[in-house]
């Protein structure tokens, strides 16, 4: 009985694609919990919704899509907030509901797709392609070797960017490269959880490891361990349950945080 | 082997420091924020070996006037050569440590111990694809046990007390091993045994270990009696000069409407 869900070449094209997943997300997500940018996650996630509209239209995988249009915006976004003519959340505010707009009105225009926009909104791991398998593992290994690439730059400006701008590190280039590696995880993390619970998968593992109060490298660790845990368990659950797997991946990384952060801050004074 | 030789490069003799050497150079600098003139004409060269305290009142441009020196910022008007190099251009930061101000600078809930805070000074060293050495294993240890902390190295840095974090900050400004380092008002927050501590430390960074030192502070009372010279900055540069004469004259000089009961406080006691 138990190893039924592994005769559906289906479910473990979703395993597959889910564990990739959730092996990069927390490996961004630290870096943009540490600085702050965890809505980054949300407004890059709501640009893809603009991208995957594009992508039913033409006909096209919208992964691919929704990748060109999240690397785009993400690159505005950073251009945007550096001017500092606008505030930077306020820059994501306008990012996330503009995105939103362009893919409703985009939607409305090419009607019949409201079942299909359905598991992009929520995700929809029965559905991913043998191709969506190949894009999802080929970008991801992009993204762990460019995170291992600037790994020790990211460390330093995440902890102190003046310091690391004296020490001659180029802040500007490494800020880049974090929101263009954001948005490519966002553009893969759709299929497995929808665009509107992607930031708990980058954010939630991240913030749960942050109460146990460990090194850096302990840190992204107990993050790894969390999500792929939650992911695997989330997507069991969802075959024999019969459940959303996006919704039970994020639920078990929340039940997973709120049992750390009780047993953490339990002496906390309210 | 490279190890001995950073030791021995500490370990330099103070008759090597040649202190007629200017290796900061500030020329005519201004810095204007909107309309507003933070920073007017300011002219001051910082030698080899120097101690010097940039002292004046809350808001008088010292943290900007070290941001433009560090080339954070970009003054309005006026160059500065870092090492005869104009900063622009300049590219050879390992020969520069900074401590910046802590409270804005530093979240207590990051997630690094004490070693990983001292290793990033060695990240700038490290190209790409470059991973720790034994050189850096050694480094990070001779400039934590210079700040006698070496036996916090696998605490978490937000776990210590002011004083422990400032020293850990000095620790990794050592660890990048400069020539030259500035610091923006290290004592904010850190009580007076552990401000005393602190400047016993650089003390001996500066005459042991023969670091350039330059130091931000309102703290005038202090830094008089431990820098070797004094920069009065308000707007322009009041006076330059060392803290023997400054304390000399402080009592005739008018820096600011606030600060001469500063200095003049200093004499009473």
């Amino acid at each position: 009985m138990f190893l039924d869900i592994f005769q559906y070449s289906f479910i473990v094209r979703g395993l597959e694609a889910g564990i990739i997943v959730a092996i990069i997300a927390p490996l961004i997500g630290v870096f943009l919990v540490l600085r702050r940018y965890s809505l980054i996650a949300d407004t890059l996630a709501h640009v893809s919704l603009a991208g995957i509209s594009i992508g039913l239209i033409l006909g096209i995988n919208p992964v691919l899509t929704a990748l060109g249009t999240t690397v785009i915006a993400s690159l505005g976004i950073e251009k945007l907030r550096t001017s500092k003519r606008v505030y930077g959340e306020s820059a994501l505010a306008l990012f996330l509901s503009g995105s939103l707009a362009l893919a409703i009105v985009l939607l409305s225009l090419a009607r019949g797709f409201n079942a299909n926009l359905f598991s992009y909104l929520f995700g929809s791991i029965t559905t991913v392609a043998v191709s969506d398998v190949y894009i999802i593992f080929t970008l991801a290994i992009v993204v762990i070797i460019v995170l291992a690439v600037f790994y020790k730059e990211l460390v330093y400006i995440t902890f102190d960017e003046s310091s690391a701008k004296v020490s001659g590190i180029p802040t500007k280039l490494i800020n880049t490269i974090l929101i263009f590696l954001s948005a490519i995880t966002v553009s893969l993390s759709i299929p497995i959880v929808g665009v509107l619970l992607i930031s708990a998968l980058i954010v939630i593992p991240v913030i749960s490891a942050l109460q146990l109060r460990k090194s850096f490298i302990k840190t992204i660790l107990y993050s790894e361990i969390i999500s792929i845990f939650s992911v695997i368990t989330g997507i069991f659950l969802s075959f024999y349950l019969n459940l959303s797997a996006g919704g039970a991946i994020v639920l078990i990384m929340l039940a997973i945080f709120i049992f750390i952060f009780t047993i953490k801050n339990h002496n906390l004074k309210y | 082997m490279e190890n001995n030789s950073y030791i021995q490069k500490n370990l330099k003799t103070s008759n090597r420091v040649d202190h007629s050497k200017n290796i900061i150079e500030v020329n005519n600098v201004s810095f204007n924020y909107g309309d507003e003139e933070v920073l007017k004409d300011i002219t001051l060269n910082i030698h080899m070996g120097d101690y010097l305290g940039i002292v004046g009142p809350n808001g008088a441009g010292k943290t900007t006037l070290l941001k433009i020196i560090l080339g954070l910022l970009n003054p309005s008007h006026g160059s500065i050569k870092l090492f005869g190099q104009d900063v622009k251009k300049f590219k050879d930061w390992s020969r520069v440590g900074y401590v910046p101000q802590k409270a804005t600078n530093f979240d207590v809930n990051f997630p690094a111990t004490v070693r990983e805070v001292v290793a990033m000074a060695r990240f700038a060293k490290r190209g790409l694809f470059r991973f720790a050495t034994k050189e850096d294993d050694a480094i990070i240890e001779i400039s934590l046990k210079h700040v006698d902390m070496w036996g916090y190295k696998d605490r978490l840095i937000g776990d210590l007390s002011s004083g422990q974090q400032q020293r850990i900050f000095i620790a990794r400004a050592l660890a990048g091993q400069p020539e030259i380092i500035f610091l923006d008002e290290p004592t904010t927050g850190v009580d007076q045994n552990a401000q005393n501590e602190f400047y016993n430390l650089l003390r001996k960074l500066n005459k042991e270990l023969n670091l350039t030192l330059v130091l931000v502070t309102h703290d005038i009372d202090r830094i008089i009696k431990e820098a070797m010279h004094i920069a009065c900055v308000d707007r322009i540069l009041v006076c330059h000069t060392s803290s023997e004469e400054f304390i000399k004259q402080s009592e005739f000089l008018n820096i600011s409407g606030q600060n001469i009961k500063v200095i003049t406080h200093h004499h009473n006691h």
